[in-house]
């Protein structure tokens, strides 16, 4: 791979809600800073939470040069479009070393980053959950394409490329706290808790100040993929019941 | 001589060498020849060629000063001198006059007993009246006189049993004469004493001699002494062997296992037994195992689970991959590849484009469910096999021994046949069989060129 991806890129203000994005270089956050008090977890109530994450790049047509030739976004967000901030606390996304600061911190949601580029390659996404969620982060990794796979002629500049995975965040046991605080967030799966348990009291919600967390609304919805749990498990039965169909007919 | 002296070179090696060397041989005609080191003259009394050792000088190590040492303390106040006395020992009844060498301090002897006569130690052997013997101490087994015989060597002989029962004139085991000895003391101990309450605490009252358990302790003793190597080896496989079918069992049972006997505490005795025990147990866990192979080793997922739940936070992909992983932990790559061969035939993703909860588990139970099929499948086919060579009855002898090729020529074709089976059948316990198609071989005789094969031949042939 080559090594200057970086390019000169003023965001246009297509992103309505313009998130700090802060270019400085993160520290881990030390384990020992946090404080080792015994939570208090909820055992046999897995909390997940659905996500998608991925990019969408966008040919630059008649703009775009040698070294600028597409402009992308890679982001995290709800599969149902929820606001995200309520689990996590912040996203680090790690570009290729050519980008200028390539660790981007996004401290707020919506959890994205807007580059401009000539070059694919493997966007490092680390997840950090609120101290009352997990004190471990989560990897993801994804691949960032410019150039569609079907060979259709052109490319063009309102058609972009959009590779998004469907994936599910989970808790296994679940501090109390965050249980409380989520239990009815629609970006958050609970299931039907037992009726004995008994939770702390909800804190008050805080509103992002930097505008909505969802992205209902955000500009590249159009372009986000509607997973459907129901296709794949429709299929997925259909393949049992017919596979077990076809070997019971083999063996007898 | 000395290397050196070779070395430089002397110009009238007429130095006769001396195998000893104990002395220096300066010569005056070669003093000047000679390197300075050897005109330094060494100590005496040390052989040069140990002081060449040292490297010709003294050595480092600052001897010990005699100022350092000791002095004995006050030699110059007293008077010491050493006599030749005679001393008594309290230790001794009778009247023998001993001397020995004694230490006299300004003409005083020293005073006090013998020192060594306070290790004049002995046991106190109950003495018993022949009234007491009458009332408590009768035994079928002990006349009197053998009784009295064994309290007069007990006094004697401090109780050393063995010596006890090496002098005793009938021949009597060291445990008899325990038990006779010990149960007596109790005996009277108890008859002796004004309340029970009072002895109650008595070693001897408390924990009595129990012959038996003795004899039985003293016989295992010397089976586990008198064990051979060979035998030790086998008492530890065996105890290894067991402590890991336990722990598969535990593992593949869960929470509520059957508990595998210790086998520990008859290893001495039940060489035989822990063996036959253990032979028992192999052919469970065989058929376990392949009853494993039917279905998915419940102990990977069982500890896969366990381990996802560890994991404060983890994607849903991952965990699938693990118990995907698990599921398929006892098949072989074959298999596994089979699986996905299956699964992409049915049109269904090898990874889920939607992994949910519910997606996610559908999926792995479909791929446990072709996993299932695809064993019993195989097995399927190898009883078919088995069977049909059965019904030819060529199938005469164990598997791998091949049936006697008597009438070569006519029967080659049809003894070569019964090889495969056996073959087959050979390899029935494995289970990763890759034949893809063992049924062929039932399909008549095989081709004359096969039967110039050896009979050897691979499985993959087929």
């Amino acid at each position: 791979m080559p090594q200057n991806l970086q390019g000169e890129c003023q965001p246009d203000g297509t992103n309505e809600s313009t998130p700090k994005i802060q270019r400085i270089k993160i520290t881990r956050p030390s384990e020992d800073s946090e404080k080792k008090i015994a939570v208090k977890r909820v055992k046999d109530v897995e909390v997940s939470v659905p996500i998608v994450y991925g990019t969408i790049a966008f040919w630059l047509g008649r703009k775009a040069s040698e070294t600028l030739s597409h402009k992308w976004t890679v982001y995290v967000r709800g599969a149902t479009n929820e606001d995200l901030g309520v689990v996590i606390k912040r996203a680090v996304f790690q570009l290729h070393p050519s980008f200028n600061n390539p660790v981007r911190v996004v401290e707020s949601p919506p959890f994205e980053i807007s580059e401009c580029g000539w070059g694919e390659f493997e966007i490092a996404i680390s997840l950090f959950f609120h101290n009352d969620v997990c004190d471990k982060q989560l990897d993801l990794y994804h691949h960032l394409k410019l150039y569609s796979e079907e060979d259709s002629g052109p490319q063009s500049t309102k058609k972009p490329v959009v590779v998004e995975t469907y994936n599910e965040i989970v808790f296994p046991e679940p501090p109390a706290d965050f249980l409380a605080r989520v239990q009815n967030h629609p970006a958050v799966v609970v299931p039907r808790l037992p009726a004995t348990l008994s939770l702390p009291p909800a804190p008050v919600q805080e509103v992002h100040e930097s505008g909505r967390g969802d992205t209902k609304d955000h500009t590249l919805s159009p372009w986000f993929v509607n997973f459907s749990e129901a296709d794949e498990l429709l299929k997925l039965a259909a393949a049992r019941q017919q596979f077990l169909h076809d070997r019971c007919k083999l063996t007898l | 001589m000395d290397a050196k002296d070779i070395l430089l070179g002397l110009p009238k090696p007429t130095t006769t060498p001396t195998p000893l060397g104990h002395q220096l041989l300066p010569l005056p005609a070669d003093k000047k020849s000679r390197p300075p080191k050897e005109s330094q003259r060494k100590p005496d009394g040390i052989s040069r060629e140990v002081y060449a050792l040292t490297g010709g000088l003294a050595p480092l190590m600052p001897s010990v000063d005699v100022n350092h040492l000791k002095r004995r303390a006050q030699s110059e106040n007293e008077k010491i001198t050493w006599q030749w006395l005679p001393f008594t020992s309290s230790a001794r009844k009778d009247n023998l006059q001993l001397y020995h060498w004694v230490r006299v301090v300004n003409g005083v002897p020293p005073s006090g007993d013998y020192s060594f006569a306070k290790y004049n130690k002995s046991v106190d052997v109950i003495k018993y009246t022949d009234d007491e013997y009458e009332k408590h101490l009768t035994d079928p087994m002990w006349t009197k006189e053998e009784t009295d015989e064994l309290f007069d060597l007990c006094e004697r002989f401090d109780l050393r049993f063995i010596v006890i029962a090496d002098r005793f004139p009938t021949s009597r085991t060291v445990e008899e004469l325990k038990s006779r000895y010990y149960s007596v003391c109790r005996a009277i101990l108890i008859a002796r004493a004004p309340a029970p309450g009072d002895i109650a605490g008595h070693p001897l009252v408390k924990d009595p001699y129990n012959i038996s358990q003795d004899v039985e302790r003293k016989r295992a003793l010397s089976m586990v002494l008198s064990q051979t190597k060979q035998q030790e080896r086998r008492d530890a496989e065996v105890l290894a062997e067991a402590k890991r079918i336990s722990e598969a069992r535990k593992a593949a049972k869960g929470t509520d296992e059957l508990e595998v006997p210790a086998m520990t505490d008859t290893v001495p005795d039940d060489n035989d037994g822990a063996a036959a025990a253990v032979d028992s147990l192999s052919p469970s866990p065989n058929a376990q195992f392949t009853s494993g192979a039917i279905a998915p080793p419940v102990s990977e997922i069982a500890s896969t689970l366990a381990s996802l739940r560890m994991m404060r936070v983890y994607l849903r992909t991952h965990a699938l991959e693990q118990m995907v992983q698990a599921a398929s932990s006892s098949a072989g790559l074959r298999t596994i590849k089979r699986v996905e061969q299956t699964l992409q035939d049915l049109g269904v993703n090898l990874k889920p484009k939607v992994p949910t909860k519910a997606v996610c588990a559908e999926h792995l139970e479909l791929r446990k469910e072709i996993l299932i099929l695809l064993n019993l499948q195989k097995q399927l086919q190898y009883k078919e096999a088995e069977g049909s060579s059965y019904r030819d009855g060529l199938y005469a002898e164990t598997p791998g021994t091949p049936p006697k090729r008597v009438q070569r020529a006519v029967e080659q074709d049809r003894t070569f046949v019964p090889d495969s089976f056996s073959f087959g059948g050979e390899r029935m316990g494995k289970r990763d069989q890759k034949r893809k198609a063992p049924g062929r071989l039932l399909e008549g005789p095989p081709s004359p060129a096969q039967s110039k094969r050896p009979r050897k031949f691979k499985a993959s042939d087929g």
